[in-house]
């Protein structure tokens, strides 16, 4: 490993830690037992197998945004709408899940459909980058909005059960993916995301398309000036960012953790993509590590909040440091121009000596 | 300034150790290749960059420069070789940014604009202050950028190339300038490479190389051949042992009727018909902004909005996308290496084969087959001697001349039928430029065909079989025979003073 | 319907709806001229909406509130100028990290200061009050328009004015558009350009930070979790719309305010799912969005001469 990479790992660890310890500050300020409420984010996770399995099945929607995330980023391209494309694929599932009752048949035409349609969320965005020029950036953060509203529609209207209060039908029995360890809820839906964030790795990294990206979004007048087609790659980043995203969704819906659909308000995992993808520095294959760091501080986060009188909300506190430190360029800065000035050094005194 | 030394966050030394002492009054060259590291010395002088070691003594006593701001407050001014300009505000706010007058909380503008016009007429500048920026050529922007300086009483001038953007009658309108400055007392600092220019009008000459000072010479008592050792090292010599040319009977590439018009509107080409054939090398010369650019974007499918046709071996491109026209043999090495020409973030690896990934090679219907990618990147940075750690290594972390090989090897990696080079060696060292010159010939000899464009006409004339100038978008001139041209003729014709009526030889059949 | 839409009050709602969006557009303008891009305006609203409440409960006063409000809106700019300008922090990641932390510290915040989650219904906060002005109040129709808006709605259009010349007759305001235009020509002359995009980034966190306050102490009276809603996010698209020019960002949120105040009448007159309302305004920024830019691109066209 070259000291510039090294000095990357170590720093990304220093903001985590740092990150870590203005929360606990917030947590004494705010709390009557703060001692206690850092024990149970800390541990808590650790106490059960019961807990275990939550941290493992929060990861799942993680890697799933992230690696959409990852890929729209690597080609520069700021879509901000896997939030809703996340949101629209699971609404497009549980419409499914709830009509469709075949074995096999339910949960992959489900998730297929939720891909789908997240695909051509995500594309809006894009289209009209091409066509007008607009920026990606605010369109996609506009269509989020019309996701949650197309969504709160569609459940208060088309899929609402008379019977239940702001819940959909309920999803068929066919339709959900199975659980693989008895006494959790981690269900198959680990597995697909595990196989996305290879696949995420492989497309940008190993194929001839994911190296179009990858050199666009490094330097787009470069990559236009090699012959590639800036359309095709802002196309197809953007299409297959939002595709993973909406399958994502999809998975999710169909996780023993819902029955219904019941979403009225934006979950917020295309937020967390940022920081899974900011972790991972844009490489899918380590969104699983960092769907674990976050998913372990959310699960811990919540024990904390249900045992003691914090709340929920300080990890989004905890993940905007983490943020704001691991993409701060200058951050410890001076201390990687002196390694490398030190390097520099030696090797001008290696010269002059030979 | 007293044993600068500065490092780069990349690693690179760019000042070694440097000294360089200015007395009152004089016009003081600081010359030096492109890279030697004049630039980063004043950059060190005017507070942009703070040196690693070393000390600045300003009359007499021992001061540190923090920022622009400090400098200018402590007399030192600087006319960057990029103008320092802001496009949609008039000259007189431009000339009194910053230090603007005013009128309680509000700008003066009606004061802005006598000043602006007093400093103008105090130094014997002709100038329209009202006029935006946007709207004035080159040499007046320069003018506005030397007022700029002394409106804010600048004492000591750092003129960071300032010919390279104009025309030889500008240049001789600046030099009366500047030696006026002189007489009122001002410092002048004038960096070059051009040696002729420093004979000119400079007193004394400190001479850079690779980072190094190599000394301080009056000028009246070295010789133009002297510098030019202390500069490069060795007695510069472009004699290229030519081959014998064989014109193939093909033309690769005709253009017939060109003429393009830039994103704002004006004409950049204009009705431009030529032929090039296999086996030779034609130079375009000419004073940058001449269209020699939109030319070059037109022909390799950048710019699609064009009237006129072009064919490249009998095909015509309109409808090809760049990609197409990259399909058709045709190599391109960009004129600004790091905005088109390269993706610093991305390895040696990654940069060599943006062009020819798609070559069965290397690729598969999906993936990409690494192993041969390896391969042949280890072979063509052997090839094309690219200095660096290994292929993984990213390309920002390379030098100038280092990156520019890397590029060179991935276009004629490629064996192309078609070479347009524009500005192949700018700005890089002796050795590497040398190295691509030489690349050059070869592929002509082997039956390529080149376009050379290059503000180096040392270059041009030693390399090109066919001559030709560019002005306002037109060729102002033409030469079969380069041998017979003379650099002043040609200058003549960079400027427009000279327009061949019947163009010398055939352009095209 | 008609009559509905032609009434005083109609307009009066027009205005209502726009002032937070003008005053985010006004702070999204500044930061645009100083050359950033202040996408942090919906946390900074968010924050300041549950600041208002919480400042002005506890001082009693909605001066007071605002005061301090605005005052912890810039130097959130400043904390957003810190990161992007000294540590070179992307500054769309660095807003993203600002708005989540906004999310989840208002509702600790109000949690903590409160009990309450979510809605601040325990809180007694002050809002700003409405005003009617006795001259104007006489204009038939204009003078019903008027009276009665909220002194905010007032300050937003004083604010125009004053952002237009501080913008385009100080010389502060000159150095901070030659930094946005041309960065290194500004640093060139001396001008200290990470002074001038930290003065740009604390205004704009102030100007966002007054509508926030509004939102919660004028639009409505109390503070609810997200309530900012993606306004500070239609502000960035309505900046850009207006040129980044303060009379231009005032006429584009003039155009939400229009869309809002339609949405508001058809949910009255219940035409359409309310759901479907509730899209307006995010509509209306995409499509206005996709037309400015078209147009835009078009007009680059001619220009060019094809």
């Amino acid at each position: 490993m070259s000291s510039a990479k090294r000095f990357d790992v170590l720093r990304t660890i220093l903001s985590v830690l740092i990150a870590l310890a203005i929360s606990f500050g917030i947590i004494f300020m705010v709390s009557d037992q703060p001692v206690e409420a850092i024990k149970y984010l800390l541990t808590g996770p650790l106490t059960s197998k019961r807990n275990m399995g939550n941290v493992v099945e929060s990861m799942i929607p993680l890697i799933f945004t992230g690696t959409g995330v990852c890929i729209m980023f690597s080609a520069n391209q700021i879509n901000l709408a896997g939030e809703g494309a996340f949101h629209v694929g699971g609404l497009i599932a549980s419409c499914i899940a709830i009509y469709v009752t075949g074995n096999v048949i339910s949960p992959v035409a489900a998730l297929l459909c939720a891909g789908l349609v997240g695909a051509l969320f995500t594309a809006i965005p894009a289209i009209m980058k091409i066509t007008t020029t607009a920026s990606e950036l605010v369109s996609s953060l506009m269509i989020n909005y019309l996701a949650l509203y197309f969504g709160n529609y569609m459940l208060n209207n088309v899929i609402a059960d008379p019977k239940a209060s702001a819940a959909s039908y309920k999803l068929s029995e066919a339709s959900k993916l199975p659980v693989l360890i008895d006494g959790t809820r981690v269900h198959l839906g680990i597995i697909i995301a595990l196989g996305v964030a290879v696949f995420g790795y492989f497309f940008l990294y190993r194929t001839k398309t994911g190296y179009e990206l990858r050199l666009t979004g490094e330097n787009e007048e470069f990559a236009k000036y090699s012959g590639i087609s800036i359309i095709k790659v802002i196309l197809i980043s953007q299409l297959l960012g939002g595709f993973i995203a909406g399958l994502g969704g999809g998975v999710e819906m169909l996780s023993p953790i819902y029955k219904r659909f019941t979403w009225t308000s934006l979950l917020g995992y295309g937020w967390d993509a940022i920081i899974i993808c900011t972790l991972s520095r844009k490489n899918p294959l380590y969104t699983p590590f960092a769907a674990l760091f976050l998913a372990y501080l959310r699960t811990g986060a919540s024990i904390m909040a249900r045992r003691t009188d914090v709340t929920l909300e300080i990890v989004q506190i905890t993940q905007g440091i983490i943020i704001l430190l691991v993409v701060a360029e200058q951050f410890l800065s001076k201390y990687k121009h002196k390694l490398i000035a030190k390097e520099a050094k030696a090797a001008l005194k290696e010269e002059e000596a030979a | 300034m007293n044993h600068i030394m500065k490092i780069y966050g990349n690693g690179v030394v760019a000042n070694e150790d440097v000294s360089l002492e200015l007395r009152k009054g004089e016009i003081h060259a600081l010359l030096g290749e492109n890279g030697a590291g004049k630039s980063t010395l004043m950059k060190v002088l005017f507070g942009i960059e703070s040196p690693d070691q070393g000390e600045i003594i300003l009359h007499g006593s021992k001061t540190s420069i923090k920022s622009p701001q400090d400098a200018i407050s402590k007399g030192i001014g600087m006319v960057h070789q990029h103008f320092m300009l802001v496009p949609s505000l008039s000259v007189a706010e431009n000339i009194i940014l910053g230090v603007a007058p005013k009128k309680g909380i509000f700008i003066d503008m009606d004061k802005a604009v006598k000043a602006a016009q007093d400093i103008a007429k105090e130094y014997n500048f002709d100038i329209n202050v009202k006029e935006k920026v946007e709207e004035i050529p080159v040499g007046i922007k320069q003018k506005v950028e030397i007022l700029k300086a002394l409106y804010r009483g600048a004492e000591i001038l750092i003129l960071d190339e300032p010919t390279a953007v104009l025309t030889p009658q500008e240049t001789e309108e600046l030099f009366v300038q500047l030696l006026k400055l002189k007489e009122k007392g001002h410092t002048i600092i004038f960096i070059s490479h051009k040696l002729d220019e420093i004979k000119k009008i400079c007193d004394r000459a400190t001479i850079m190389r690779n980072g190094k000072s190599m000394g301080t010479y009056e000028v009246a008592d070295i010789t133009t051949q002297e510098m030019s050792k202390l500069m490069v090292g060795h007695e510069v010599s472009l004699q290229f042992d030519k081959n014998e040319q064989h014109l193939s009977d093909n033309v690769f590439l005709k253009v017939r009727n060109l003429t393009v018009h830039n994103s704002q509107g004006v004409m950049k080409v204009d009705d431009l018909s030529f032929d090039l054939k296999g086996g030779e090398i034609l130079g375009i010369a000419g004073v940058e902004g001449n269209g020699q650019t939109e030319l070059i974007d037109t022909i390799t499918g950048l710019n699609k909005k064009y009237k006129g046709s072009i064919q490249i071996k009998g095909e015509d491109i309109a409808k090809a996308s760049i990609r197409d026209i990259r399909d058709m043999k045709l190599a391109h090495i960009p004129e600004d290496r790091m905005t088109s020409g390269c993706a610093k973030t991305l390895s040696i690896k990654e940069n060599l084969f943006s062009n020819q990934y798609r070559d069965p090679k290397y690729s598969g219907k999906f993936f990409m087959k690494q192993k041969a990618l390896d391969k042949r990147s280890d072979e063509l940075i052997k090839e094309y001697l690219v200095k660096c750690k290994s292929r993984k290594q990213n390309v920002g972390m390379l030098s100038g001349g280092n990156i520019q090989k890397v590029i060179v090897a991935r276009e004629f990696s490629t064996e192309p039928d078609i070479i347009i080079a524009n500005q192949p060696t700018r700005g890089i060292d002796v050795g590497a430029a040398a190295f691509i010159r030489k690349r050059l010939l070869e592929f002509r000899d082997a039956g390529c065909a080149v376009i050379l464009i290059s503000a180096d006409l040392t270059e041009i004339f030693s390399l090109s079989d066919r001559l030709a100038v560019m002005y306002k978008g037109k060729f102002a001139g033409f030469f079969n025979d380069v041998e017979r041209v003379t650099e002043d003729e040609l200058g003549q014709h960079m400027l427009g003073i000279k327009k061949d009526e019947v163009l010398e030889g055939v352009m095209y059949e | 319907m008609w009559n509905a839409i032609l009434s005083p009050d109609f307009f009066g709602a027009i205005l209502r709806a726009a002032t937070p969006i003008l005053f985010a557009t006004l702070a999204a303008a500044i930061a645009a001229k100083s050359g950033i891009t202040n996408m942090a305006l919906e946390g900074i609203m968010l924050f300041s909406a549950l600041f208002g409440v919480i400042f002005s409960s506890l001082t009693h006063s909605a001066w007071l509130g605002l005061l301090i409000t605005v005052v912890i809106g810039g130097f959130i700019g400043l904390i957003l100028a810190f990161f992007v300008l000294n540590l070179k922090t992307d500054e769309i990641l660095a807003a993203i990290a600002i708005n989540l932390t906004a999310t989840g510290g208002t509702v600790l915040l109000l949690v903590a200061f409160s009990g309450d989650r979510g809605v601040s219904t325990s809180i007694k906060s002050v809002s700003a009050p409405n005003i009617t002005i006795p001259l104007i109040e006489k204009i038939p129709f204009i003078g019903e328009v008027l009276s009665g808006q909220n002194i905010l709605t007032w300050l937003a259009i004083l604010a125009v004015i004053l952002l237009h010349l501080f913008l385009y007759k100080t010389p502060l305001g000159l150095s901070i558009r030659s930094v946005g235009e041309n960065k290194d020509a500004a640093e060139s002359v001396g001008i200290n350009s990470r002074k001038m995009q930290y003065i740009a980034l604390v205004i704009s966190g102030a100007l966002a930070a007054f509508g926030g306050f509004y939102l919660s102490g004028g639009y409505m009276n109390m503070f609810t979790k997200d309530m900012s809603g993606g306004r500070g996010f239609i502000a960035l698209a309505a900046a850009s719309m207006g040129g980044n020019t303060p009379i231009g960002g005032f006429l584009v949120s003039l155009l939400f305010g229009v869309a809002q105040a339609l949405a508001n009448v058809m949910q009255l007159t219940a035409t359409m799912p309310y759901e479907i309302i509730l899209m307006v305004p995010y509509l209306t920024t995409l499509i206005g969005l996709g037309v400015y830019y078209y147009s835009q691109k078009k007009k680059k066209e001619r220009l060019s001469g094809k």
